[in-house]
């Protein structure tokens, strides 16, 4: 609120997460950071200044490591960190719908947050969003933010700029404001940067100021919000009332020990053991599928049956539900237990389909499932042979087509030989004894 | 009526000479002397207030009533106060602690004490305007800590003082409410920012009061209205509730007619607060303990107590009555068993052009604040950065709005590199030299001013020369030590003369240095 007598008083959590995400940027901590005053006069900055890291950020040059999507092309690429610092959230204007006027909340004011300054390394739209998605997956891992966008727990604002190819100096850079999703952070720079673009195509690349854009989400196009006449003068100056900031390496040798496998090694690590690209994106990107993979895996799944099971049936079910995987009753445990059981043939990889339904949305047992239903696998060639030999006489006709010439409805008969198993017959040796017995070898 | 007001006549004139009895005192010609109490000069007010109280020879009431009647009586002349309590409500606190005297239930030290409290430290249930027409009528949501603390151990608050607009300023003509006369001579300044609580005192409107210091803001006035004013180190008493003027440099300091009273009032208000991360976590002794009175003294008392005369505070542009009432102390010092030094601070004058830069760069981001949006007077307008100008056109000052442009002025870019960071490094000469100078002497002497107090309306239009005035007090802040304020003489002027004060500086989070007590202790009596 920026009352009279005030003061600010440093949230040491904030140090926890801006030496936590330092580190997992594989930046350098300054051991010894301290704050800034940043001035101006705004609605929603009650000090008229906002407290900042200016010249000693408490980490700096680092860079993230991320594989593109294969929807865009895939590709592996390391993106430079600039900078992290420390600054404190201003508050929120609301404005009315007509114009007429606007309310400051100022419920955020004062919150801590840690801004993220890249390199500008990105080249493309979808380079600069998987940027933005690796770092949501930061935090998220490291637990300290949820990344959510929508609610901004994670804001973004760009600067894009183009030049001719053979140029080793930027262009002009103009900055994007207003962009809610990683969808619209693609969908602006490429925007922006066709836009720039078309304007040097005719001639016209002196248009292009240094100034704040507006991307208009229905529109599809960024529009001028303000024009900056140069650099503003935020008269920076050490802010005297918090003391500076010392990190001792003991504290952070404890946080660096703490931290937990970040994104980027666990790809690295799915890769090693055999997945492919996309299997590796799909668990490694969702700390929670991740997590549940590994789980699995640390229960003696085979490790390609237990990808397909949660990136096919299990993810299927998740997205006609609605769920997370926190959400799904099938356990870690349970799912290893269902591949070990197919596996091992005890049940038929149908049943095993049939049952994981009732095991996602009920929960329970595979062995108790099997117990409780009689699911055991039929793979015994004697019991097959004369429940095929049943269907067989019970079906003269068919057999009569069969032999004549329609061999498709061997379809037919393993159906039938299925049903009368109730689903338990061996798939494999139910074929080969059929096809014998049809051929009349037995 | 009264053409002026008679201090408090502890004071006797220089040359001084041998021990003085102890007196009672006349505080106003025409008031009825107020014969129950008898305060021995050299004693605590408050250690005879809470003697009188508990052996119930006085009550609380009777102590409120004859302070509120000399308040009453005094104020038309002297204006110390922007707000006075509500009387009723303040005899109501004192009738609690009567009560609970009565009930032999426990009372807080500080119980029926009358303290003043300057407009710029912030109290929930009295207006607090920091001598600012932008906050006119401002109730702050919370209590400063110190005032927390005093409330907590049972003082009562009488009112908000005055004071120059947000600590700016030396006289209290930079109020944009009234200005406060010296009780010495009521045409002359009090001194400032905190003139408002030193006449206070001095007037024997309350028995002490809260001030705040930055550039000599307790020390000065101190010395103008004939207190005692202690600066405390920096971080030692916490800053929450302080409307900030200089964030490195403002503590809140205190008044009293003794030194026992202010090292009482300050054992109140310090201590670690962890709304305010400048103050010190360190342990606050109990400076009380450190006093020792006069009648168990030795002859030379002060026996190998290593005292500093800064030479460049008695050069010239100091009044010759003031360097006279100065070194006449330092004699009485020496008489007392002191060892006397001239010391020379090399970097001294340097820090009155540092100390305007950093004051007036960390003001002018410090009062952005003030932009009419949330609180105060606000300008009515219909575009916003309008707002903004014409609220603080018409809300701060002409000395707030120099100080304001000096300071961003400073402060932006291009600049920064040769104003501020360079003050910044004076700075740290002048604490390191302070630090040598503290390493071989145990106290560091000067005056507090360069003159007594002047007539009202003499600086007001040549701030060049106000500022001037800083010079024995602003390096004592740019090193955050410890300084304490007592009168020590005279000079010519007005009806019966004018004060001196005595400035000692301490090494940092000591204030009360064993030495400095019996020196004190004794110095007082002695005077």
């Amino acid at each position: 609120m920026g009352l009279p007598g005030a003061l600010p008083v440093l949230n040491s959590k904030v140090i926890e997460f801006a030496v936590k995400l330092g580190l997992a940027l594989n930046c350098k901590l300054s051991l010894n950071s301290k704050f800034d005053r940043k001035q101006y006069f705004y609605p929603d900055l009650p000090k008229g200044y906002q407290i900042s890291q200016f010249d000693i950020p408490i980490a700096t040059g680092g860079y993230v490591d991320l594989d593109l999507p294969l929807e865009f092309g895939g590709g592996h690429r390391k993106f430079g960190i600039t900078r992290v610092h420390i600054e404190e959230d201003a508050g929120k204007l609301l404005h009315s719908g007509n114009g007429d006027y606007s309310q400051v909340d100022l419920n955020r004011a004062g919150v801590p947050l840690l801004e993220i300054v890249s390199e500008p390394d990105m080249r493309t739209g979808i380079e600069a969003a998987e940027y933005a998605a690796e770092l949501q997956r930061v935090v998220r891992y490291l637990g300290i933010s949820n990344g959510n966008m929508q609610e901004g727990s994670l804001r973004c604002d760009v600067n894009v700029s183009i030049r001719p190819v053979g140029q080793s100096e930027f262009g002009t850079k103009v900055e994007i404001k207003n962009l809610n999703s990683f969808s619209s952070i693609n969908r602006a720079i490429d925007f922006e940067i066709s836009r720039q673009a078309l304007l040097h195509s005719q001639g016209q690349s002196d248009q292009i100021v240094q100034e704040t854009r507006l991307w208009e989400e229905g529109a599809q196009k960024t529009v001028t919000m303000r024009k900056k006449e140069g650099l503003s003068d935020y008269r920076y100056f050490p802010e005297p009332d918090l003391p500076e900031v010392i990190l001792t390496p003991e504290y952070v040798d404890s946080i660096s020990n703490s931290l937990p496998e970040l994104p980027e090694a666990k790809r690295r690590r799915y890769e090693k053991m055999g997945l492919s690209m996309q299997d590796v994106l799909f668990l490694a990107n969702d700390m929670n599928v991740a997590e549940y993979f590994d789980a699995t895996l640390s229960s003696g799944a085979d490790i390609k049956l237990a990808a397909n099971w949660i990136m096919g049936d299990i993810a299927a079910y998740m997205k006609n539900e609605k769920l997370s995987i926190n959400d799904i009753k099938l356990t870690p445990q349970e799912l290893a237990e269902l591949i070990a059981s197919i596996k091992s043939g005890t049940i038929s990889g149908k049943i095993g389909k049939e049952i994981l339904s009732e095991l996602l949305a009920k929960g329970g047992t595979v062995k108790g499932l099997i117990e409780e239903k009689d699911l055991i696998q039929i793979a015994d060639p004697v019991e097959i042979g004369k429940m095929i030999d049943k269907v067989i006489s019970e079906n003269p006709k068919q057999l009569e087509q069969y032999r004549g010439g329609k061999t498709k409805l061997q379809g037919f008969f393993a159906g039938q030989v299925m049903k009368l198993s109730k689903g338990k017959a061996n798939p494999g040796l139910l074929n080969k004894i059929l096809l014998e017995k049809l051929n009349g070898q037995s | 009526m009264l053409s002026t007001i008679q201090p408090p006549r502890y004071l006797s004139r220089f040359p001084l000479r041998g021990r003085t009895k102890s007196r009672s005192f006349h505080i106003l010609s025409s008031a009825q002397p107020v014969t129950k109490t008898c305060f021995a000069a050299d004693q605590s007010q408050i250690l005879s207030i809470r003697d009188s109280l508990l052996n119930r020879h006085l009550s609380a009431v009777e102590l409120t009533h004859s302070y509120l009647d000399r308040l009453k009586q005094t104020e038309p002349h002297i204006n110390c106060f922007l707000h006075v309590s509500d009387p009723d409500k303040v005899l109501k606190q004192a009738q609690d602690i009567d009560d609970k005297i009565k009930r032999n239930e426990e009372v807080g030290p500080l119980a029926g004490v009358l303290v003043a409290i300057k407009d710029n430290i912030c109290t929930a249930d009295m207006p607090s305007t920091g001598g600012s027409y932008i906050l006119e009528g401002y109730r702050p949501p919370f209590d400063a800590t110190a005032v927390k603390r005093l409330k907590d151990l049972g003082a009562i608050v009488v009112g908000k003082t005055n004071l120059d607009e947000f600590g700016m300023g030396s006289t209290t003509e930079a109020s944009a409410f009234k200005v406060t006369a010296n009780p010495w001579d009521l045409s002359r300044v009090p001194g400032g920012s905190s003139g408002g609580s030193a006449a206070s005192v001095s007037a024997r409107q309350c028995v002490v009061s809260l001030g705040s210091d930055t550039g000599g803001s307790v020390r000065q006035p101190a010395s103008f209205c004939g207190v005692v004013g202690l600066k405390p180190t920096y971080g030692r008493v916490s800053r929450f509730g302080l409307m900030a003027y200089a964030s490195s440099l403002d503590v809140i300091g205190c008044f009293g007619s003794s030194v026992a009273d202010t090292g009482i009032l300050l054992h109140a208000i310090s201590g670690h607060d962890s709304l305010d991360a400048t103050s010190s976590k360190r342990e606050v002794p109990d400076f009380t303990s450190q006093f020792t009175y006069a009648s168990s003294l030795k002859s030379r008392p002060l026996e190998g107590l290593r005292v500093g005369l800064i030479r460049e505070t008695v050069d010239a542009g100091v009044d010759s009555g003031v360097k006279s009432a100065i070194e006449g102390a330092a004699a009485h010092l020496e008489q007392l068993g002191c060892v006397l030094k001239e010391v020379s601070l090399l970097s001294f004058s340097l820090g009155l052009p540092a100390y305007y830069i950093l004051a007036s760069s960390e003001s002018s981001s410090n009062l952005s604040r003030y932009d009419g949006v949330r609180y105060g007077n606000q300008a009515s307008s219909d575009e916003l950065n309008a707002l903004y100008e014409e609220s603080r056109a018409k809300g701060f000052g002409s000395e707030v709005k120099m100080r304001i442009l000096m300071g961003t002025y400073a402060l932006s870019a291009g600049y920064y590199d040769a104003y501020y960071k360079r003050a910044q490094q004076v700075r740290t000469i002048i604490r390191k030299s302070f630090k040598a100078a503290l390493d071989e002497n145990d106290i560091l002497i000067s005056p507090a001013a360069p003159s007594a107090a002047y007539k009202i309306g003499e600086k007001k239009n040549d701030p060049l020369a106000m500022y001037a005035g800083d010079i024995m007090t602003v390096n004592v802040n740019l090193a955050g030590l410890p300084a304490l304020v007592l009168p020590c003489g005279f000079v010519e002027g007005g009806a019966v003369g004018l004060p001196v004060g005595l400035q000692i500086i301490g090494a940092a989070f000591d204030e009360f240095a064993k030495h400095k007590c019996l020196l004190n202790g004794f110095f007082e009596r002695n005077l």
